[in-house]
Protein backbone atom coordinates (compact mmCIF):
# COMPACT_ATOMS: atom_id res chain seq x y z
CA UNK A 1 0.00 0.00 0.00
CA UNK A 2 1.53 2.91 -0.96
CA UNK A 3 1.80 6.15 1.63
CA UNK A 4 2.64 4.20 5.01
CA UNK A 5 5.96 5.27 4.92
CA UNK A 6 6.39 9.07 6.16
CA UNK A 7 9.01 11.80 6.83
CA UNK A 8 9.21 15.12 7.45
CA UNK A 9 11.19 16.26 4.21
CA UNK A 10 8.52 18.22 1.89
CA UNK A 11 8.76 18.56 -2.16
CA UNK A 12 9.98 21.96 -1.47
CA UNK A 13 13.03 20.34 -0.53
CA UNK A 14 13.86 18.36 -4.17
CA UNK A 15 15.78 20.35 -6.76
CA UNK A 16 13.28 21.81 -9.05
CA UNK A 17 12.60 20.34 -12.14
CA UNK A 18 13.10 23.50 -13.89
CA UNK A 19 16.37 23.64 -12.33
CA UNK A 20 17.88 20.71 -13.65
CA UNK A 21 16.15 20.30 -16.80
CA UNK A 22 18.42 24.06 -17.42
CA UNK A 23 21.35 22.93 -16.12
CA UNK A 24 20.71 19.89 -18.58
CA UNK A 25 20.52 21.96 -21.54
CA UNK A 26 23.64 24.33 -20.87
CA UNK A 27 25.37 21.02 -20.29
CA UNK A 28 24.00 19.56 -24.06
CA UNK A 29 24.71 22.53 -25.87
CA UNK A 30 28.02 22.79 -23.98
CA UNK A 31 28.51 19.18 -25.37
CA UNK A 32 27.26 19.61 -28.27
CA UNK A 33 29.32 22.35 -29.05
CA UNK A 34 31.95 20.28 -28.23
CA UNK A 35 31.55 17.97 -30.94
CA UNK A 36 30.21 15.09 -28.61
CA UNK A 37 26.19 14.60 -27.91
CA UNK A 38 24.64 13.12 -25.60
CA UNK A 39 21.20 11.84 -25.99
CA UNK A 40 17.89 13.90 -24.32
CA UNK A 41 15.39 11.62 -23.18
CA UNK A 42 12.18 12.11 -23.56
CA UNK A 43 10.80 14.89 -20.77
CA UNK A 44 7.99 12.17 -20.01
CA UNK A 45 6.41 12.76 -17.26
CA UNK A 46 5.49 9.89 -15.11
CA UNK A 47 2.92 11.88 -12.82
CA UNK A 48 4.57 9.93 -9.59
CA UNK A 49 2.48 11.08 -6.54
CA UNK A 50 4.01 13.73 -4.46
CA UNK A 51 4.95 12.77 -0.83
CA UNK A 52 7.34 13.66 1.72
CA UNK A 53 10.40 11.02 1.89
CA UNK A 54 13.59 12.00 2.62
CA UNK A 55 15.27 13.44 6.01
CA UNK A 56 16.21 17.22 5.35
CA UNK A 57 18.61 15.69 2.30
CA UNK A 58 19.54 17.76 -0.98
CA UNK A 59 19.21 15.10 -3.87
CA UNK A 60 21.98 14.73 -6.40
CA UNK A 61 21.30 16.13 -9.90
CA UNK A 62 19.91 14.13 -12.44
CA UNK A 63 23.66 14.72 -14.15
CA UNK A 64 25.42 13.19 -11.26
CA UNK A 65 22.45 9.66 -10.62
CA UNK A 66 22.87 9.22 -14.25
CA UNK A 67 26.35 9.96 -15.22
CA UNK A 68 28.13 7.68 -12.36
CA UNK A 69 27.19 4.29 -12.04
CA UNK A 70 28.17 0.82 -11.30
CA UNK A 71 26.59 -1.69 -14.03
CA UNK A 72 29.12 -4.00 -14.65
CA UNK A 73 27.12 -5.56 -17.36
CA UNK A 74 27.42 -2.61 -19.35
CA UNK A 75 31.51 -2.09 -17.79
CA UNK A 76 33.42 -1.21 -15.04
CA UNK A 77 34.24 2.07 -15.25
CA UNK A 78 31.58 4.76 -13.74
CA UNK A 79 30.86 6.40 -17.12
CA UNK A 80 30.57 3.02 -18.86
CA UNK A 81 27.14 2.32 -17.99
CA UNK A 82 26.21 5.65 -19.01
CA UNK A 83 27.52 5.22 -22.89
CA UNK A 84 26.58 1.59 -23.05
CA UNK A 85 23.46 0.68 -21.92
CA UNK A 86 21.61 2.59 -24.51
CA UNK A 87 21.70 0.34 -26.65
CA UNK A 88 19.39 -2.10 -24.34
CA UNK A 89 15.74 -2.46 -25.18
CA UNK A 90 13.76 -2.26 -22.33
CA UNK A 91 10.13 -2.12 -24.22
CA UNK A 92 8.57 -4.60 -24.01
CA UNK A 93 10.08 -5.88 -21.04
CA UNK A 94 8.71 -8.61 -19.30
CA UNK A 95 9.34 -10.61 -15.42
CA UNK A 96 9.17 -13.87 -14.45
CA UNK A 97 7.86 -14.19 -11.11
CA UNK A 98 8.44 -17.77 -9.91
CA UNK A 99 8.74 -20.22 -7.05
CA UNK A 100 6.49 -20.18 -3.83
CA UNK A 101 3.69 -18.05 -4.77
CA UNK A 102 0.27 -18.25 -6.01
CA UNK A 103 0.12 -16.62 -9.46
CA UNK A 104 3.28 -18.18 -11.11
CA UNK A 105 4.17 -16.52 -14.60
CA UNK A 106 5.12 -14.45 -17.01
CA UNK A 107 4.30 -10.47 -16.81
CA UNK A 108 4.57 -7.72 -18.82
CA UNK A 109 5.48 -4.37 -17.68
CA UNK A 110 1.91 -3.04 -18.45
CA UNK A 111 0.52 -6.15 -16.05
CA UNK A 112 3.21 -5.41 -13.27
CA UNK A 113 2.51 -1.28 -13.10
CA UNK A 114 -1.43 -1.67 -13.48
CA UNK A 115 -2.75 -0.34 -10.43
CA UNK A 116 -0.35 0.59 -8.97
CA UNK A 117 0.53 3.91 -7.22
CA UNK A 118 3.81 5.54 -7.83
CA UNK A 119 5.79 7.47 -5.70
CA UNK A 120 8.26 9.53 -5.29
CA UNK A 121 11.08 8.70 -2.60
CA UNK A 122 13.66 10.37 -1.73
CA UNK A 123 16.57 8.18 -0.19
CA UNK A 124 20.08 8.08 0.62
CA UNK A 125 22.05 5.31 -1.73
CA UNK A 126 25.37 4.17 -0.15
CA UNK A 127 27.20 2.54 -2.67
CA UNK A 128 29.80 -0.63 -1.04
CA UNK A 129 32.87 1.25 -2.40
CA UNK A 130 32.23 4.37 0.52
CA UNK A 131 30.46 6.75 -2.44
CA UNK A 132 27.01 7.78 -1.37
CA UNK A 133 24.25 9.70 -3.38
CA UNK A 134 20.48 11.12 -2.24
CA UNK A 135 18.19 10.00 -5.00
CA UNK A 136 14.72 10.84 -6.01
CA UNK A 137 13.35 7.70 -6.72
CA UNK A 138 9.96 7.01 -8.24
CA UNK A 139 8.55 3.37 -7.54
CA UNK A 140 6.11 1.44 -5.77
CA UNK A 141 6.79 -0.95 -3.16
CA UNK A 142 7.98 -4.00 -3.81
CA UNK A 143 5.38 -5.95 -0.87
CA UNK A 144 2.28 -4.71 -3.41
CA UNK A 145 3.81 -6.64 -6.33
CA UNK A 146 4.37 -9.63 -3.79
CA UNK A 147 0.78 -9.52 -2.17
CA UNK A 148 -0.77 -9.24 -6.01
CA UNK A 149 1.19 -12.61 -6.89
CA UNK A 150 0.44 -14.25 -3.40
CA UNK A 151 3.71 -15.39 -1.41
CA UNK A 152 2.70 -18.97 -0.24
CA UNK A 153 3.47 -19.28 3.42
CA UNK A 154 6.73 -21.27 3.22
CA UNK A 155 8.34 -18.79 1.24
CA UNK A 156 11.13 -17.11 3.45
CA UNK A 157 13.32 -15.52 0.72
CA UNK A 158 12.90 -13.63 -2.94
CA UNK A 159 15.32 -14.08 -5.42
CA UNK A 160 15.90 -11.23 -8.04
CA UNK A 161 17.77 -11.73 -11.41
CA UNK A 162 18.65 -9.36 -13.81
CA UNK A 163 18.92 -9.37 -18.06
CA UNK A 164 21.75 -10.84 -19.95
CA UNK A 165 22.06 -9.58 -23.27
CA UNK A 166 25.44 -10.05 -24.35
CA UNK A 167 24.87 -8.45 -27.76
CA UNK A 168 24.29 -4.67 -25.67
CA UNK A 169 26.48 -5.92 -22.61
CA UNK A 170 30.22 -6.17 -23.26
CA UNK A 171 30.83 -6.74 -19.52
CA UNK A 172 28.68 -9.88 -20.01
CA UNK A 173 31.50 -10.81 -22.65
CA UNK A 174 34.32 -9.78 -20.46
CA UNK A 175 33.19 -12.20 -17.64
CA UNK A 176 33.68 -9.65 -15.08
CA UNK A 177 31.40 -11.66 -12.87
CA UNK A 178 28.89 -14.72 -12.59
CA UNK A 179 26.32 -13.54 -14.98
CA UNK A 180 23.61 -13.57 -14.74
CA UNK A 181 23.76 -11.22 -11.82
CA UNK A 182 21.46 -12.61 -8.78
CA UNK A 183 20.26 -10.59 -5.26
CA UNK A 184 18.42 -11.68 -2.72
CA UNK A 185 15.89 -10.58 0.24
CA UNK A 186 15.18 -11.75 3.17
CA UNK A 187 11.19 -12.34 2.96
CA UNK A 188 10.88 -9.55 5.31
CA UNK A 189 13.38 -7.43 3.96
CA UNK A 190 11.53 -7.81 0.51
CA UNK A 191 7.98 -6.80 2.22
CA UNK A 192 9.45 -4.33 4.09
CA UNK A 193 7.75 -0.57 3.02
CA UNK A 194 11.11 1.17 2.31
CA UNK A 195 11.81 -1.57 -0.15
CA UNK A 196 10.45 -0.41 -3.23
CA UNK A 197 10.49 -1.57 -6.99
CA UNK A 198 12.11 2.03 -9.13
CA UNK A 199 10.44 2.96 -12.46
CA UNK A 200 11.93 6.25 -12.56
CA UNK A 201 13.70 9.20 -11.05
CA UNK A 202 13.18 12.88 -11.08
CA UNK A 203 9.56 11.43 -12.22
CA UNK A 204 10.61 10.53 -15.21
CA UNK A 205 11.58 6.83 -16.71
CA UNK A 206 14.43 5.46 -15.09
CA UNK A 207 17.41 5.70 -17.39
CA UNK A 208 18.89 2.24 -18.61
CA UNK A 209 22.14 2.67 -16.67
CA UNK A 210 20.50 2.52 -13.48
CA UNK A 211 18.59 -0.13 -14.18
CA UNK A 212 15.54 0.31 -16.35
CA UNK A 213 12.59 -0.21 -16.69
CA UNK A 214 12.55 -1.61 -13.30
CA UNK A 215 15.21 -2.14 -10.11
CA UNK A 216 15.16 -2.76 -6.46
CA UNK A 217 16.02 -0.13 -4.09
CA UNK A 218 16.43 -0.97 -0.76
CA UNK A 219 17.93 1.95 0.76
CA UNK A 220 19.78 0.56 4.34
CA UNK A 221 21.94 -1.83 2.39
CA UNK A 222 25.13 -1.34 0.07
CA UNK A 223 23.98 -0.18 -3.25
CA UNK A 224 25.05 -3.42 -5.04
CA UNK A 225 22.06 -5.10 -3.16
CA UNK A 226 19.47 -2.95 -5.18
CA UNK A 227 19.43 -5.22 -8.07
CA UNK A 228 19.09 -3.48 -11.73
CA UNK A 229 17.01 -4.06 -15.05
CA UNK A 230 15.22 -7.25 -13.02
CA UNK A 231 13.68 -10.25 -15.75
CA UNK A 232 12.58 -12.63 -12.81
CA UNK A 233 11.96 -12.87 -9.12
CA UNK A 234 11.76 -16.20 -7.61
CA UNK A 235 10.13 -17.01 -3.92
CA UNK A 236 12.18 -19.38 -2.20
CA UNK A 237 12.39 -21.68 1.31
CA UNK A 238 16.48 -21.13 1.16
CA UNK A 239 18.93 -18.51 1.10
CA UNK A 240 19.46 -17.42 -2.50
CA UNK A 241 22.89 -16.80 -4.03
CA UNK A 242 24.10 -13.24 -4.98
CA UNK A 243 26.70 -11.95 -7.51
CA UNK A 244 29.16 -10.38 -4.83
CA UNK A 245 29.07 -13.05 -1.66
CA UNK A 246 29.56 -15.55 -5.08
CA UNK A 247 32.39 -13.56 -6.26
CA UNK A 248 34.11 -12.70 -2.60
CA UNK A 249 32.28 -13.81 0.51
CA UNK A 250 34.77 -12.67 2.66
CA UNK A 251 33.93 -9.49 1.72
CA UNK A 252 30.33 -9.54 0.79
CA UNK A 253 27.76 -11.24 3.10
CA UNK A 254 24.24 -11.59 2.19
CA UNK A 255 23.10 -9.55 4.41
CA UNK A 256 25.44 -5.99 3.20
CA UNK A 257 23.30 -3.91 5.74
CA UNK A 258 25.19 -0.32 5.83
CA UNK A 259 27.10 -0.26 8.86
CA UNK A 260 29.97 2.23 9.79
CA UNK A 261 31.35 -0.26 12.49
CA UNK A 262 32.02 -3.26 10.10
CA UNK A 263 34.40 -2.69 7.75
CA UNK A 264 34.81 -3.84 4.13
CA UNK A 265 37.92 -5.75 4.52
CA UNK A 266 40.16 -3.31 1.60
CA UNK A 267 38.48 0.02 3.18
CA UNK A 268 36.72 1.45 5.83
CA UNK A 269 33.20 1.84 6.10
CA UNK A 270 33.60 4.48 8.53
CA UNK A 271 33.00 7.47 6.10
CA UNK A 272 31.73 7.97 2.95
CA UNK A 273 32.06 10.99 0.18
CA UNK A 274 28.55 12.43 -0.90
CA UNK A 275 28.99 12.76 -4.96
CA UNK A 276 28.74 16.36 -6.27
CA UNK A 277 31.27 18.04 -4.04
CA UNK A 278 33.98 18.25 -6.67
CA UNK A 279 37.36 18.09 -5.83
CA UNK A 280 37.61 19.49 -2.09
CA UNK A 281 34.54 17.59 -1.21
CA UNK A 282 34.74 16.53 2.46
CA UNK A 283 33.74 13.05 3.47
CA UNK A 284 30.71 12.16 5.96
CA UNK A 285 30.01 10.08 8.88
CA UNK A 286 28.20 7.05 7.58
CA UNK A 287 25.06 6.50 8.92
CA UNK A 288 24.14 2.76 10.95
CA UNK A 289 21.56 1.18 8.44
CA UNK A 290 22.54 4.57 6.03
CA UNK A 291 20.06 6.40 8.17
CA UNK A 292 17.20 4.11 8.22
CA UNK A 293 18.02 2.98 11.70
CA UNK A 294 14.90 3.62 13.51
CA UNK A 295 12.69 1.76 10.67
CA UNK A 296 14.81 -1.12 10.34
CA UNK A 297 17.20 -2.00 13.14
CA UNK A 298 14.11 -4.24 14.17
CA UNK A 299 14.44 -7.19 11.63
CA UNK A 300 17.91 -7.34 12.81
CA UNK A 301 17.27 -7.91 16.58
CA UNK A 302 19.62 -10.62 18.20
CA UNK A 303 21.67 -11.13 15.49
CA UNK A 304 25.56 -10.13 15.08
CA UNK A 305 26.10 -8.02 12.55
CA UNK A 306 29.62 -8.35 12.41
CA UNK A 307 29.02 -11.78 11.19
CA UNK A 308 25.97 -10.97 9.28
CA UNK A 309 27.97 -8.67 7.57
CA UNK B 1 90.38 25.81 -61.10
CA UNK B 2 90.80 26.07 -57.48
CA UNK B 3 86.91 26.54 -56.91
CA UNK B 4 86.01 22.96 -59.04
CA UNK B 5 88.10 21.31 -56.93
CA UNK B 6 86.51 22.75 -54.04
CA UNK B 7 83.09 21.90 -55.47
CA UNK B 8 84.30 18.17 -56.56
CA UNK B 9 85.86 18.01 -52.53
CA UNK B 10 82.36 19.10 -51.12
CA UNK B 11 80.60 16.44 -53.57
CA UNK B 12 82.46 13.68 -52.56
CA UNK B 13 82.25 14.53 -48.86
CA UNK B 14 78.51 15.32 -49.25
CA UNK B 15 78.09 11.68 -51.43
CA UNK B 16 80.26 9.62 -48.74
CA UNK B 17 77.74 11.05 -45.94
CA UNK B 18 74.70 10.00 -47.86
CA UNK B 19 76.34 6.56 -48.12
CA UNK B 20 77.12 6.51 -44.81
CA UNK B 21 73.83 6.90 -43.46
CA UNK B 22 72.48 4.49 -46.61
CA UNK B 23 74.63 1.56 -44.95
CA UNK B 24 72.92 2.20 -41.46
CA UNK B 25 71.07 -0.26 -39.57
CA UNK B 26 67.52 1.42 -38.67
CA UNK B 27 68.21 1.06 -35.75
CA UNK B 28 71.09 3.27 -35.72
CA UNK B 29 69.34 5.96 -38.03
CA UNK B 30 66.55 6.09 -35.30
CA UNK B 31 69.26 6.81 -32.30
CA UNK B 32 71.01 9.56 -34.72
CA UNK B 33 67.87 11.23 -34.77
CA UNK B 34 67.19 10.93 -30.92
CA UNK B 35 70.35 12.24 -30.26
CA UNK B 36 69.47 15.72 -31.68
CA UNK B 37 66.47 15.34 -29.26
CA UNK B 38 66.77 16.94 -25.76
CA UNK B 39 65.69 15.08 -22.69
CA UNK B 40 64.43 18.22 -20.88
CA UNK B 41 61.19 18.59 -22.22
CA UNK B 42 59.68 15.06 -20.80
CA UNK B 43 60.37 17.08 -17.52
CA UNK B 44 58.23 19.96 -18.87
CA UNK B 45 55.51 18.14 -20.52
CA UNK B 46 55.45 15.29 -17.28
CA UNK B 47 55.37 18.22 -14.60
CA UNK B 48 52.23 20.38 -16.18
CA UNK B 49 50.25 16.58 -16.51
CA UNK B 50 48.89 16.67 -12.84
CA UNK B 51 48.09 20.12 -13.31
CA UNK B 52 46.10 19.56 -16.20
CA UNK B 53 44.06 16.73 -14.73
CA UNK B 54 43.33 19.22 -11.57
CA UNK B 55 42.31 21.63 -14.11
CA UNK B 56 40.22 19.00 -15.52
CA UNK B 57 38.97 18.28 -12.01
CA UNK B 58 38.17 21.69 -11.34
CA UNK B 59 36.45 22.03 -14.22
CA UNK B 60 33.97 19.07 -14.96
CA UNK B 61 36.16 17.23 -16.87
CA UNK B 62 36.75 14.51 -15.12
CA UNK B 63 32.87 13.88 -14.32
CA UNK B 64 30.78 14.09 -10.96
CA UNK B 65 33.51 12.05 -8.65
CA UNK B 66 37.08 13.89 -9.58
CA UNK B 67 38.75 12.50 -6.86
CA UNK B 68 38.54 9.13 -7.84
CA UNK B 69 39.34 9.63 -11.37
CA UNK B 70 42.09 12.35 -10.60
CA UNK B 71 43.18 9.67 -8.46
CA UNK B 72 43.28 6.69 -10.74
CA UNK B 73 44.54 8.70 -13.67
CA UNK B 74 47.84 9.53 -11.76
CA UNK B 75 48.19 6.33 -10.47
CA UNK B 76 47.65 4.79 -13.89
CA UNK B 77 49.80 7.22 -15.12
CA UNK B 78 52.85 6.25 -12.49
CA UNK B 79 52.41 2.88 -13.87
CA UNK B 80 52.82 3.63 -17.37
CA UNK B 81 55.84 5.54 -16.36
CA UNK B 82 57.36 2.57 -14.52
CA UNK B 83 56.88 0.36 -17.43
CA UNK B 84 58.54 2.56 -19.89
CA UNK B 85 61.52 3.28 -17.47
CA UNK B 86 61.66 -0.95 -17.32
CA UNK B 87 61.34 -1.25 -21.28
CA UNK B 88 64.36 1.01 -21.51
CA UNK B 89 66.98 -2.11 -21.42
CA UNK B 90 64.97 -4.83 -23.47
CA UNK B 91 64.11 -2.46 -26.28
CA UNK B 92 68.07 -1.63 -26.62
CA UNK B 93 68.94 -5.18 -26.38
CA UNK B 94 66.23 -6.63 -28.94
CA UNK B 95 66.65 -3.62 -31.39
CA UNK B 96 69.31 -1.92 -30.60
CA UNK B 97 67.19 1.72 -30.00
CA UNK B 98 69.42 3.55 -27.35
CA UNK B 99 66.81 6.10 -25.16
CA UNK B 100 68.96 5.47 -22.14
CA UNK B 101 69.62 8.91 -22.20
CA UNK B 102 65.82 9.58 -21.55
CA UNK B 103 66.07 7.41 -18.50
CA UNK B 104 66.65 9.62 -15.61
CA UNK B 105 64.02 11.74 -17.20
CA UNK B 106 61.48 9.26 -17.06
CA UNK B 107 62.12 8.04 -13.72
CA UNK B 108 62.02 11.13 -12.20
CA UNK B 109 58.59 11.97 -13.85
CA UNK B 110 57.69 8.79 -12.70
CA UNK B 111 58.81 9.69 -9.14
CA UNK B 112 56.30 12.69 -9.52
CA UNK B 113 53.60 10.96 -10.49
CA UNK B 114 53.82 8.45 -8.15
CA UNK B 115 53.94 11.47 -5.01
CA UNK B 116 51.15 13.63 -7.06
CA UNK B 117 49.22 10.20 -6.74
CA UNK B 118 49.98 9.85 -2.74
CA UNK B 119 49.31 13.57 -2.43
CA UNK B 120 45.31 13.14 -3.94
CA UNK B 121 44.86 10.26 -1.62
CA UNK B 122 46.16 11.42 1.29
CA UNK B 123 44.35 15.51 0.90
CA UNK B 124 41.84 14.91 -0.83
CA UNK B 125 40.51 11.25 -0.47
CA UNK B 126 41.14 10.13 2.68
CA UNK B 127 41.79 13.77 4.24
CA UNK B 128 41.50 11.89 7.68
CA UNK B 129 44.88 11.72 9.52
CA UNK B 130 44.34 8.58 12.10
CA UNK B 131 42.32 7.28 8.95
CA UNK B 132 45.50 6.79 6.51
CA UNK B 133 47.65 5.46 9.20
CA UNK B 134 45.10 3.23 10.12
CA UNK B 135 44.71 2.35 6.52
CA UNK B 136 48.39 2.23 5.72
CA UNK B 137 48.44 -0.28 8.50
CA UNK B 138 45.65 -2.26 7.96
CA UNK B 139 44.59 -2.59 4.01
CA UNK B 140 46.76 -4.59 2.31
CA UNK B 141 47.17 -2.71 -1.32
CA UNK B 142 47.93 0.66 1.03
CA UNK B 143 50.56 -1.38 2.51
CA UNK B 144 51.82 -2.45 -0.75
CA UNK B 145 51.36 0.92 -2.77
CA UNK B 146 52.84 2.49 0.07
CA UNK B 147 55.94 0.52 0.02
CA UNK B 148 56.51 1.02 -3.43
CA UNK B 149 56.58 4.80 -3.01
CA UNK B 150 59.04 4.26 0.15
CA UNK B 151 61.49 1.99 -2.12
CA UNK B 152 61.49 4.86 -4.94
CA UNK B 153 62.24 7.40 -2.82
CA UNK B 154 66.24 6.48 -3.05
CA UNK B 155 65.66 6.15 -6.39
CA UNK B 156 64.61 9.68 -6.89
CA UNK B 157 67.53 11.00 -4.74
CA UNK B 158 69.98 9.62 -6.38
CA UNK B 159 68.97 10.30 -10.08
CA UNK B 160 71.70 12.73 -10.56
CA UNK B 161 75.53 12.27 -11.96
CA UNK B 162 76.80 13.34 -8.64
CA UNK B 163 75.62 10.36 -7.15
CA UNK B 164 76.58 7.57 -9.64
CA UNK B 165 80.37 8.95 -9.11
CA UNK B 166 79.87 8.75 -5.30
CA UNK B 167 78.19 5.42 -5.30
CA UNK B 168 80.21 4.28 -8.30
CA UNK B 169 78.46 2.26 -11.24
CA UNK B 170 78.24 -1.06 -9.78
CA UNK B 171 76.48 0.11 -6.50
CA UNK B 172 74.23 2.40 -8.03
CA UNK B 173 73.07 0.21 -10.75
CA UNK B 174 72.28 -2.17 -7.41
CA UNK B 175 70.42 -0.07 -5.50
CA UNK B 176 68.54 1.23 -8.57
CA UNK B 177 67.04 -1.95 -9.57
CA UNK B 178 64.36 -1.83 -6.43
CA UNK B 179 62.87 -0.10 -9.90
CA UNK B 180 62.15 -4.05 -10.32
CA UNK B 181 60.43 -3.87 -7.24
CA UNK B 182 58.53 -0.89 -7.38
CA UNK B 183 56.96 -1.88 -10.33
CA UNK B 184 56.09 -5.04 -9.32
CA UNK B 185 54.26 -3.63 -6.16
CA UNK B 186 52.72 -0.75 -8.14
CA UNK B 187 50.92 -3.15 -10.24
CA UNK B 188 49.94 -5.46 -8.04
CA UNK B 189 48.62 -2.63 -5.54
CA UNK B 190 45.93 -1.88 -8.56
CA UNK B 191 44.93 -5.86 -9.03
CA UNK B 192 44.06 -6.05 -5.17
CA UNK B 193 42.17 -3.33 -5.49
CA UNK B 194 39.83 -4.29 -8.44
CA UNK B 195 36.40 -5.32 -8.22
CA UNK B 196 35.28 -8.81 -9.72
CA UNK B 197 37.70 -9.86 -12.54
CA UNK B 198 38.78 -7.05 -14.40
CA UNK B 199 41.64 -7.51 -17.17
CA UNK B 200 43.51 -3.78 -17.45
CA UNK B 201 45.18 -4.31 -14.13
CA UNK B 202 46.27 -7.44 -15.23
CA UNK B 203 47.55 -6.84 -18.45
CA UNK B 204 49.57 -3.75 -16.28
CA UNK B 205 51.32 -6.19 -14.12
CA UNK B 206 51.99 -9.20 -16.98
CA UNK B 207 53.75 -6.32 -19.03
CA UNK B 208 55.94 -5.31 -15.91
CA UNK B 209 56.46 -9.29 -15.19
CA UNK B 210 57.40 -9.78 -19.14
CA UNK B 211 59.76 -7.25 -18.70
CA UNK B 212 61.65 -8.44 -15.53
CA UNK B 213 61.62 -11.84 -17.19
CA UNK B 214 63.81 -10.38 -20.50
CA UNK B 215 66.17 -9.66 -18.09
CA UNK B 216 66.60 -13.19 -16.63
CA UNK B 217 68.94 -14.31 -19.32
CA UNK B 218 71.15 -11.98 -19.04
CA UNK B 219 71.53 -11.86 -15.06
CA UNK B 220 71.96 -15.58 -15.34
CA UNK B 221 75.19 -15.19 -17.96
CA UNK B 222 76.69 -12.64 -15.32
CA UNK B 223 76.01 -14.95 -12.75
CA UNK B 224 77.64 -17.62 -14.62
CA UNK B 225 80.55 -15.99 -16.09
Amino acid sequence: MAGRYKSPLTHADVTPKAAWLNRRQIIAGAMAAGGASIASPALASLGARKTSYGSGLEPNTFEEITSYNNFYEFGVGKDDPAQNAGAMQTSPWSVVIDGMVDRPGTYSMDQILEGQTLEERIYRFRCVEAWSMVIPWVGFELADLLDRVGVQSGARYVAFETAVIPEVMPGVRRRVLDFPYVEGLRLDEAMHPLTIMATGIYDEPIPNQNGAPMRLVVPWKYGFKSIKSIVRITLTDSEPPTSWNKANAREYGFYSNVNPTVDHPRWSQATERRIGGGLFAARQETLMFNGYENEVAGLYEGMDLSVNY
Amino acid sequence: MLCLLFLRDRCLSACAGHWALRRMKPSQRINLALSRVPAWPLYIVGGLVPFWYLYLGLTGGLGVEPIEALEHRLGELALQGLIAGLAVTPLRNMTGVNLVKFRRAIGLVTFYFVTCHLLVWLVLDVQILSQIWADILKRPYITIGMIGFVLLIPLAVTSNNWSIRKLGPLKWRRLHQLGYAAAILGAVHWVMLAKGFQIEPLVYLGIVVLLLAMRVPKAVKRAVA
